[in-house]
C-alpha cells in the first residue's frame, strides 16, 4: 500500500540550501542558480558520500597521533611531564576530582570516537542504500551535529593553561603536538557531518514499493 | 498534484525533503517536519527589533570580553594574567599557529563576524532601509555560524580554572563574567534572529545577477 512520500525531489523541485525557496528542478540536467538569491542549486549535496568518507579516513588517521602524543608538556624544577589526552584525565581522576575527569574523558574521549563511529555507519548504511530505521538514523545524525561541537574542550583547556602557566623555571605548561592533531580531527569530523546529507538516509524509501 | 509556484505554502525539509504544507500562521511557534522530526523553522517574532537589542548589547560584552583579562594565578609571589588575544598571541609564539588559528576562528573571528553581520543587516532594517548585499551577508552568516564555540571555550575555561585551582592561586578577571554574559546574550540573539522573513523581503524579482548554467531556460539573459 504505502505510496512513497512525496518528497521536493520527486516533485520535480529543489529547495534552495541557502534561502530555502523552492524551484523547478532542470529539464536537461544542469545546473540552475537560485531565481531568489542566485545560489548553485543541487538536489543533493554533490559527492556527499565520497567526501564524507574521504574526510572521516583523514580523522580516523589523525586520531592516532592525537590520542598517542603528548598533549600538555608540564616542566617544573622536579622535571619534565607528557601528558596524552588518557593520562591527562587519569590524572585529574586521582587528584581527586571525579566530575572534571568524567567531562573531559566525555568530551575528549567518548564524543570524537560515538562521532567517528556514528558518521561511519550513516555514510556506510547510505552508501548500501539501507531503508533500516530511517527515523533512528536521522536522530543518530541530529545527536552528531549537536552534540559534536562540545570535543573542542581539551583544546581550549591547553589553550589557557599553555597561556596562562609560563613561570620559568618555576613552572611551565606548553601544547604538546596532540593538541594540532586533536584539533584537526574535530574540525575534519565536523566537515564530514556537514558535507553528510542527510536526505539520503531517506531516498531509498519507496524506490521499490511491493 | 498542485506544486505551482507557491513558496508560502509549500515546505521541503532540509534533513529528509518532504514536502510538506506550512502551518497556518501563529499555529505553532515551533514547526517541525511530519516525517523526521527535525525543526523546520521557530516563529521569530520582531526579528529585527530584537536582534539589534540583543546585537548592541552583545557588541559591548564582546569588547569587554577581549580587552580584558579573563584569569590571573599566582605560583610563589610571581603573578600573571591572560586575555583571550593574549592567549592566542602567547599560542603562535609557542609555534602553535595551527592551534591559535583554530581556537582564534571559533571564539573570536566567528563570534565576532556573525555579531558584525547581523548588526550591518538589522540596523539599516530597523530604520526602515535595506543595506545592499543582503544574499551575500545571509550566506555568509549560515556558513560562519557553526564555526562558532563560545559555549564550549566557556566551560573550557571553568575546567581550566578549577585544574589551575590545585597548585595556584586563581583570582577571575573582568572577561570571565562578560564572556559568560556574552555567551547568554549572544544566544538569545541568534534565536532572535530570523533569517526567512529576510529572504521573504527580497522576494523572486531579480535581475542580471542569475548564474551561467548549462540548460538553464532562458528567461532574462
Ligand atoms: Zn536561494
Ligand atoms: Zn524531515
Amino acid at each position: 500500500m504505502s505510496a512513497p512520500a512525496l518528497t521536493a525531489a520527486r516533485a520535480g523541485l529543489i529547495r534552495c540550501g541557502d534561502c530555502e525557496l523552492l524551484s523547478r528542478a532542470p529539464q536537461s540536467g544542469g545546473n540552475l542558480a537560485c531565481p531568489r538569491c542566485g545560489a548553485t542549486l543541487h538536489q543533493r549535496k554533490p559527492n556527499s558520500i565520497q567526501r564524507t568518507w574521504a574526510l572521516l579516513i583523514a580523522a580516523y588517521i589523525l586520531y592516532i597521533p592525537a590520542n598517542l602524543l603528548p598533549m600538555m608538556v608540564t616542566t617544573s624544577p622536579q622535571g619534565t611531564a607528557n601528558d596524552t589526552i588518557m593520562s591527562g584525565v587519569v590524572y585529574l581522576l586521582s587528584s581527586g576530582s571525579w566530575p572534571l575527569a568524567l567531562l573531559v574523558f566525555l568530551a575528549s574521549i567518548t564524543i570524537p570516537l560515538a562521532k567517528l563511529v556514528s558518521l561511519t555507519f550513516l555514510a556506510w548504511s547510505v552508501q548500501r542504500r539501507s531503508t533500516w530505521q530511517p527515523e533512528q538514523r536521522a536522530r543518530i545524525y541530529r545527536m552528531v551535529e549537536i552534540v559534536g561541537r562540545w570535543s573542542m574542550l581539551d583544546v581550549y583547556i591547553v589553550t589557557i593553561m599553555a597561556a596562562l602557566v609560563q613561570m620559568q623555571p618555576l613552572a611551565a605548561i606548553d601544547a604538546g603536538p596532540a593538541a594540532i592533531a586533536f584539533g584537526a580531527v574535530v574540525v575534519l569530523t565536523l566537515l564530514a557531518a556537514n558535507s553528510f546529507d542527510p536526505r539520503l538516509i531517506w531516498d531509498p524509501l519507496g524506490d521499490h514499493d511491493d | 498534484m498542485i506544486v505551482g509556484m507557491a513558496p508560502r505554502a509549500l515546505l521541503a525539509c532540509p534533513d529528509c525533503d518532504l514536502l510538506q504544507r506550512e502551518p497556518e500562521p501563529a499555529d505553532r511557534t515551533v514547526v517541525t517536519c511530519a516525517r523526521c522530526g527535525s525543526v523546520l523553522y521557530r516563529d521569530t517574532p520582531d526579528t529585527v527589533d530584537r536582534t539589534l537589542a540583543f546585537a548592541l548589547g552583545a557588541s559591548v560584552l564582546f569588547i569587554v570580553a577581549n580587552a580584558f583579562p579573563i584569569v590571573g594565578m599566582t605560583i610563589e609571589g610571581r603573578s600573571n594574567t591572560v586575555s583571550l588575544p593574549g592567549a592566542l598571541v602567547a599560542l603562535w609564539h609557542q609555534d602553535m599557529q595551527l592551534v591559535a588559528g583554530l581556537v582564534g576562528l571559533t571564539t573570536l573571528l566567528a563570534p565576532g563576524l556573525v555579531l558584525a553581520g547581523l548588526l550591518y543587516l538589522v540596523l539599516p532594517l530597523h530604520f526602515g532601509r535595506q543595506p545592499p548585499g543582503v544574499p551575500l551577508i545571509l550566506r555568509t552568516l549560515d556558513s560562519i555560524q557553526p564555526w562558532g564555540l563560545m559555549e564550549v571555550f566557556m566551560l573550557g575555561l571553568l575546567v581550566s580554572l578549577v585544574k589551575l585551582e590545585m597548585y595556584a592561586k586563581v583570582v577571575p578577571g573582568v572577561a570571565l563574567w562578560a564572556f559568560g554574559a556574552l555567551l547568554l546574550v549572544f544566544t538569545a540573539m541568534a534565536a532572535a534572529f530570523d533569517p526567512r522573513s529576510l529572504w521573504a523581503r527580497i522576494g523572486t524579482a531579480r535581475s542580471g545577477t542569475a548564474r551561467s548554467g548549462a540548460g538553464r531556460s532562458g528567461a532574462g539573459r
